[in-house]
């Protein structure tokens, strides 16, 4: 990717004006965008999802060669040079970091990718403000040189045309709520942050201020004549705060929802910036983006019971969480502990076992154990399954992803739909670090905030083992009657020593 | 002002696109699909280059820098993470049939 500046550059002197019209760049865009396409309907399938990635890769990489044939107007090789810089230093920091990320660690990974994508956007906006206003004698130049549709401004204020203002003013506010947003998603999940809400009284109606403070400055600035270079400034800090302020208060267990929410809206602020520039194929690729991850969301929130507006308002475990734990059936009962050794039995006794994995699992990085355990039970000639809830893990599918790396036979996964029918014939349901999604409050007490939320029936199997690192509730804050059940004991300790004692246990029976 | 309206036309036209294309994913590939669309996203790097030879000043070209250094990081982890996710699937590519047919089949 490196090559292709000097490459172009060195082909610039010698190339047929035909590599540098309008017409040949755009076709280059049409089969850009019609790779990312068709690479993004492979995403969708299992067997075509790795050859999609590197299609839609292959296309995203025409879309670069072909903008950089666009600059024919290269202002010596300093632009190039600046190019290269740039795309440097993003490599040198993108490589190492996808290599090296563990999968438990990709939510944070996605939500930072995100981040620093919004943070393109907004401040690809902030130059073209400023360039456009500080230097009214070249106001024209972006929309000039890419196609020289638009009438030149003439006015010596240095206005915009409309449009482009409307569409970065768009892509500023969104690109930084995105940025900084996404930030604290990541430092929430990274576990910089602390992952409960943080909440200030009224907040709602801050974020709502701070939105209207963001939006009539944007008004403001389209049809005024304010010192302009300021304003935007301006726009992108209070955008800043917003997004700090929308995703403070918003629980560790929403922000699967909130990481894909920020990517729809990262995906919809590129369209935006497309649309500043005339750009086709940034239309293409941020609009789809922004229509998948808008759907994405909706569906990962609706695995949660969750609506999306209810999540923005933030805080699960809030207000909402004391009283739901206090009315919660068996609330405050006492819970029976147990050892490796009693669990080992009763797992080695056991016809069929269940394991529900949670995101536990996955901080304790105990699913290489889960394995050798389940590898032990099967050698006693125990039935093994693992019961996978659509928002295990911390997005949906993250829990797949898990279990694939620890090479857990994918037949033995079974998706919620079709594990919950066999509870009743389960002997022993082995819980590891997951809580929320086997509340059985969600299917028996309407008053919990979590009520009707589709669970993992564990209730239903013979007993149930629950490993815990604390008495701690979830991520929603929600007390869980499950554990006050006569037939659950649960062991404390790090799932993953507690998982090895017991595979040690079983395989000494 | 044509150009804006064939923009939005296109605009819109990608909407749907985007909508037809994810409504039938199975829930297990979420995680890569939300990775895959995110490197997509990183398209926005081309902003950085389009206004890279039009700027003045060293603030824009430092802001430019930046903004294409972040572009780079989107695109390239995007693309690499996600590939690196679906590479778990792929050594199991019959079972992983096998499951996400399943539930569909029955519904």
């Amino acid at each position: 990717m490196t090559q292709v500046p000097i490459a172009l550059h060195l082909l610039r002197q010698a190339a047929p004006p035909f590599w540098q019209s309008t017409d040949f760049i755009d076709c280059l865009y049409i089969v850009a965008f019609i790779l990312l396409v068709y690479g993004m309907t492979g995403l969708t399938g299992p067997r075509t999802a790795v050859r999609g990635n590197k299609i839609a890769a292959v296309g995203m990489a025409i879309a670069v060669i072909a903008t950089l044939l666009r600059q024919h107007e290269f202002s010596g090789s300093g632009t190039v040079w600046l190019i290269l810089l740039g795309v440097a230093i993003g490599t040198a920091i993108g490589i190492p970091a996808a290599l090296k990320v563990r999968m438990t660690a990709m939510p944070q990974m996605v939500a930072i990718f995100n981040g620093v994508g919004g943070g393109a956007v907004a401040l690809i906006a902030w130059v073209e403000f400023r360039h456009g206003f500080a230097s009214p004698g070249q106001l024209s130049v972006t929309p000039h040189a890419l196609g020289g549709f638009l009438t030149i401004n003439q006015t010596t204020r240095g206005t915009f045309p409309l449009r482009v203002e409307i569409f970065e003013l768009f892509g500023a506010i969104v690109g930084s709520v995105s940025f900084w947003g996404s930030n604290i998603a990541f430092g929430k999940l990274q576990e910089i942050l602390p992952g409960r809400p943080i909440k200030l009284p009224g907040q709602a109606l801050i974020n709502l201020g701070l939105l209207a403070v963001a939006v009539a400055s944007a008004v403001i600035l389209c049809t005024g004549s304010h010192s302009q270079a300021l304003f935007i400034i301006g726009i992108l800090v209070v955008a800043a705060i917003l997004g700090n302020m929308v995703v403070l208060p918003i629980g560790g267990a929403d922000m699967p929802v909130v990481i894909s929410l920020l990517n729809a809206c990262t995906g919809l602020s590129a369209a935006a910036t497309g649309l500043a520039l005339d750009n086709t194929v940034m239309i293409v690729a941020g609009m789809i983006v922004g229509a998948s991850g808008t759907i994405l969301t909706n569906q990962m929130a609706k695995a949660m019971n969750r609506t999306v507006p209810s999540i923005i308002a933030g805080g699960f475990g809030g207000a909402v969480a004391a009283p739901a734990g206090a009315a919660g059936s068996g609330g405050g009962g006492t819970v029976r502990s147990t050892s490796a050794q009693d669990v080992a039995i009763q797992l080695s006794y056991a016809r069929l076992v269940v394991i529900a994995p949670g995101y536990g699992m996955a901080v304790a990085q105990a699913q290489h154990a889960v394995r050798e355990l389940e590898r032990a039970l099967e050698a006693k000639g125990v039935e093994v399954k693992y019961a996978i809830h659509p928002v295990a893990g911390r997005m949906p599918g993250h829990m797949n992803v898990l279990l694939a790396e620890a090479d857990v036979p994918y037949d033995l996964l079974r998706e919620m739909d079709d594990i919950n029918p066999e509870f009743s014939r389960t002997d022993v349901t082995l819980v590891i670090g997951a809580n929320d999604v086997t509340n059985p409050a969600a299917n028996t007490d309407p008053g919990s905030p979590i009520y009707g939320m589709p669970i993992l029936e564990v209730d239903k199997s013979g007993a149930v083992v629950v490993l815990k690192r604390s008495m701690a509730s979830g991520f929603a804050g929600i007390d869980n009657p499950l554990f006050y059940d006569p037939k659950t004991s649960l062991l404390f300790g790090d799932a993953k020593a507690s998982v090895s004692e017991i595979t040690a246990e079983v395989q000494a029976l | 002002m044509n150009n804006l309206v064939t923009d939005i036309a296109v605009l819109v036209l990608a909407g749907f696109v985007g909508y037809t294309v994810i409504s039938k994913v199975p829930n297990t590939l979420h995680t890569p699909l939300m990775s895959g669309t995110n490197a997509i996203h990183g398209i926005v790097v081309l902003g950085g280059l389009l206004l890279m030879s039009q700027s003045s000043g060293v603030l824009e070209k430092i802001l430019l820098v930046v903004a294409i250094a972040f572009g780079t990081i989107n695109v390239i982890g995007g693309f690499l993470v996600t590939d690196r996710m679906l590479g778990m699937f792929k050594s199991k590519d019959k079972p992983v049939k096998d499951t996400t047919d399943g539930p569909e089949g029955e519904s």
